[in-house]
């Protein structure tokens, strides 16, 4: 069993801070991180591996600083890890970035032939939820999106049963190997990384691909001639026109607070007070 | 989007569209639905379909796929009353559940087909596994999670507009040289259009043209959930939600309590979350619910983009906050700066006098 789990280091979102007055990112500081959704793949495919057997492979794409989510993994259990970087694949957006990774991946598979591949939900900062069904379409792989439990993998048979999260309900789906998987938060925990892994991982002699070694074969899939979405315009979000009306009293004592806000709020919504008592207890 | 997310140099913007593309004509929007429902978002889209086919002055198509029947039928005339002119609809026992390989090949087909300009479809689990799917079979443009869409009339191209950076800052991006130009939006964030039953429009019928033999994911069941006792947010009429600002797990016991009063939901925002203090499903903001409540209380929390896209046509938002300068009070109704720990005592104690007065007058 060989598995590729596709991760992406991100900027930590919860700590950006805009500029309040240049209204530009304030990066400094920002410590970079995996992004959160791809620990629930990693666990599920080194989960997958400790029943089954078999290779984890991570790959990632960024710039080189992204090594260390790429360590970050091989700490947790990952066996291989290479990163794709290049100045060639800078403002690649999802359609390109599915591209470059689905070249990097069948690079991969000359070596071993890969039977799963594993991809976030989604990032936290690009939030598309794009790149995972990008890979899968461009590979001809087939696609279980939002999948909340492996409940089996046959390797006699080359298939595979999960649970996939639908809008109303569960669907469970079997599928032929190799395929894509993307798992829903939440389906597991990731494990403490070893003190032997975290050694190992401190050594590993991670591959770094270029543009030549990840097999892209069209330049012009790449980077920003090769993403059809083009970002014109980055702003911050115009103030209403009309602020808070903030409440004020003399003494200013939380409990006449409460009662004038609650005055205030139930003169300008009467009907409020039914919607309340419509779910109140 | 661009996945490294730095916001590049505008564009030299090309007013002449390769003719190809130029023929692509008309703005579509997916018709999504489960268990013989649609999805509200297909409708929410609907009424901004309209308004982007009004402004380019072209014609408003529902796409409908799902199995032959009287059902599908009445999803095509549910989709002409809520604004489309037309409906393309395609009819197969394959279609039965939604599986990405039949439905994937089936909206491609249509698309290289009938060539629309604008493709709309809900960033829900099914719509999100569909587009970007299409898109990477098109190999056009995608845009997920938009929160305003708009028509750039100096080249007609769709402007989608979204949260970036964590939703510190918003983006408008733009895809000009593919077609069609592909657009998610998730639920409740764009409003529900008037339905018109009096309005009548015309079905186009395509077929699938697959055997279930070539399809190779295979539903083995489908476990509806029970929806008991599981926070429904995007259409709670009342939500008290915290932030980072309750500084501690225990203190949102006090949001709990102001919620029980109120017969409200519970929210919170992405950092809570990912705290673990409430579940998943109680996360309002861009990677959240979006919600559009009668009453929203924000207690502790700042305001930022990456929350405020969640939540903020809320009709009445009250802000509790001990920074003045917080950005909630931009946009929220009312506000009361102090601190979140005692101010909402007081206001659950002021809501439920209040309430017993009421109940007692009838």
């Amino acid at each position: 069993m060989h598995i590729v789990v596709c991760i992406k280091q991100v900027p930590d979102s919860a700590q950006i801070r805009v500029h309040p007055v240049t209204n530009t990112i304030m990066r400094q500081g920002v410590p970079a991180i995996v992004n959160p959704y791809d620990l629930y793949s990693l666990e599920e495919a080194l989960r997958i591996k400790d029943q089954y057997g078999g290779r984890v492979t991570v790959l990632s794409m960024g710039p080189p600083q992204a090594e260390a989510a790429l360590r970050k993994a091989i700490s947790f259990g990952a066996d291989d890890a290479i990163l794709v970087t290049d100045r060639a694949f800078a403002g690649s957006d999802t359609l390109a970035t599915s591209y470059a990774l689905a070249s990097a991946i069948s690079q991969i598979e000359k070596d071993i032939p890969i039977d799963m591949i594993f991809a976030g939900k989604q990032t936290i900062d690009g939030d598309t939820a794009q790149v995972g069904p990008g890979i899968a379409k461009r590979l001809d792989m087939q696609l279980l999106t939002y999948v909340s439990k492996v409940r089996e993998v046959d390797l006699e048979n080359r298939t595979i049963t999960v649970e996939r999260r639908a809008e109303g309900g569960v669907q469970v789906l079997k599928t032929r190997l190799p395929c894509l998987v993307t798992v829903l938060e939440g389906t597991n925990e990731m494990r403490f990384a070893t003190m032997s892994n975290m050694f190992r991982a401190a050594r590993y002699p991670l591959k770094t691909w270029d543009k030549e070694k990840a097999g892209i074969e069209d330049l012009t899939k790449i980077g920003l001639k090769g993403s059809p979405t083009i970002v014109s315009k980055v702003f911050a979000p115009t103030p209403k026109s009309v602020k808070a009306e903030i409440i004020d009293t003399e003494s200013n004592q939380p409990k006449d607070l409460a009662v004038t806000l609650l005055a205030k709020l139930f003169t300008k919504k009467p009907n409020l007070v039914r919607d309340i008592a419509k779910n109140a207890p | 989007m661009s996945e490294d997310n730095e916001p590049r140099k505008p564009a030299r913007r090309k007013v002449e569209l390769d003719p190809k593309l130029a023929a692509y004509k008309g703005v579509w929007v997916f018709v999504e639905h489960e268990r013989g429902q649609v999805h509200p978002v297909s409708w929410e889209l609907m009424g901004e379909g309209r308004k982007l086919a009004d402004r380019l002055g072209v014609e408003l198509a529902g796409i409908v796929m799902g199995t032959p029947g009287p059902e599908s039928r009445q999803f095509c005339s549910e989709a002409i009353h809520y604004g489309a002119d037309l409906c393309y609809l395609m009819e197969d026992e394959l279609l039965k559940d939604y599986r990405n390989e039949p439905y994937t090949k089936g909206l491609t087909d249509l698309v290289n087909s009938y060539q629309p300009e604008i493709l709309l479809i809900g960033a829900t689990t099914l719509g999100r596994d569909l587009a970007g799917s299409v898109a990477t079979t098109l190999k056009t443009g995608l845009t997920a999670d938009c929160t305003e869409l708009a028509i750039d009339m100096e080249n007609r191209s769709l402007a989608a507009t979204r949260p970036t950076f964590g939703g510190s800052l918003l983006c408008t991006i733009v895809t000009l040289n593919y077609r069609p130009q592909m657009a998610t939006v998730r639920p409740r964030v764009m409003a529900m259009p008037e339905k018109d039953g009096n309005r009548t429009g015309r079905i186009i019928e395509h077929s699938l043209g697959m055997v279930e033999e070539s399809i190779i994911t295979k539903v083995l069941e489908y476990i509806p959930d029970n929806l008991q006792g599981k926070p429904q947010l995007a259409f709670a009429d009342i939500i008290v939600s915290g932030g980072r600002g309750m500084k501690k797990p225990e203190n949102f016991q006090l949001i709990w309590d102001l919620a029980k009063v109120l017969g409200a939901e519970v929210g919170a925002t992405r950092p809570i979350v990912q705290a673990g203090w409430v579940e998943a499903d109680r996360q309002v903001g861009q990677s959240g619910k979006t919600v559009r409540p009668k009453l929203y209380i924000a207690a502790g929390i700042s305001g930022a983009i990456q929350h405020r896209v969640g939540m903020e046509d809320s009709d009445v938002i009250i802000a509790i906050n001990s920074d003045p300068n917080a950005p909630i009070f931009d946009f929220a109704t009312y506000g009361i700066v102090g601190n979140a720990m005692v101010i909402l005592p007081a206001l659950t104690e002021a809501f439920r006098q209040h309430l017993s007065t009421a109940r007692m007058a009838g």
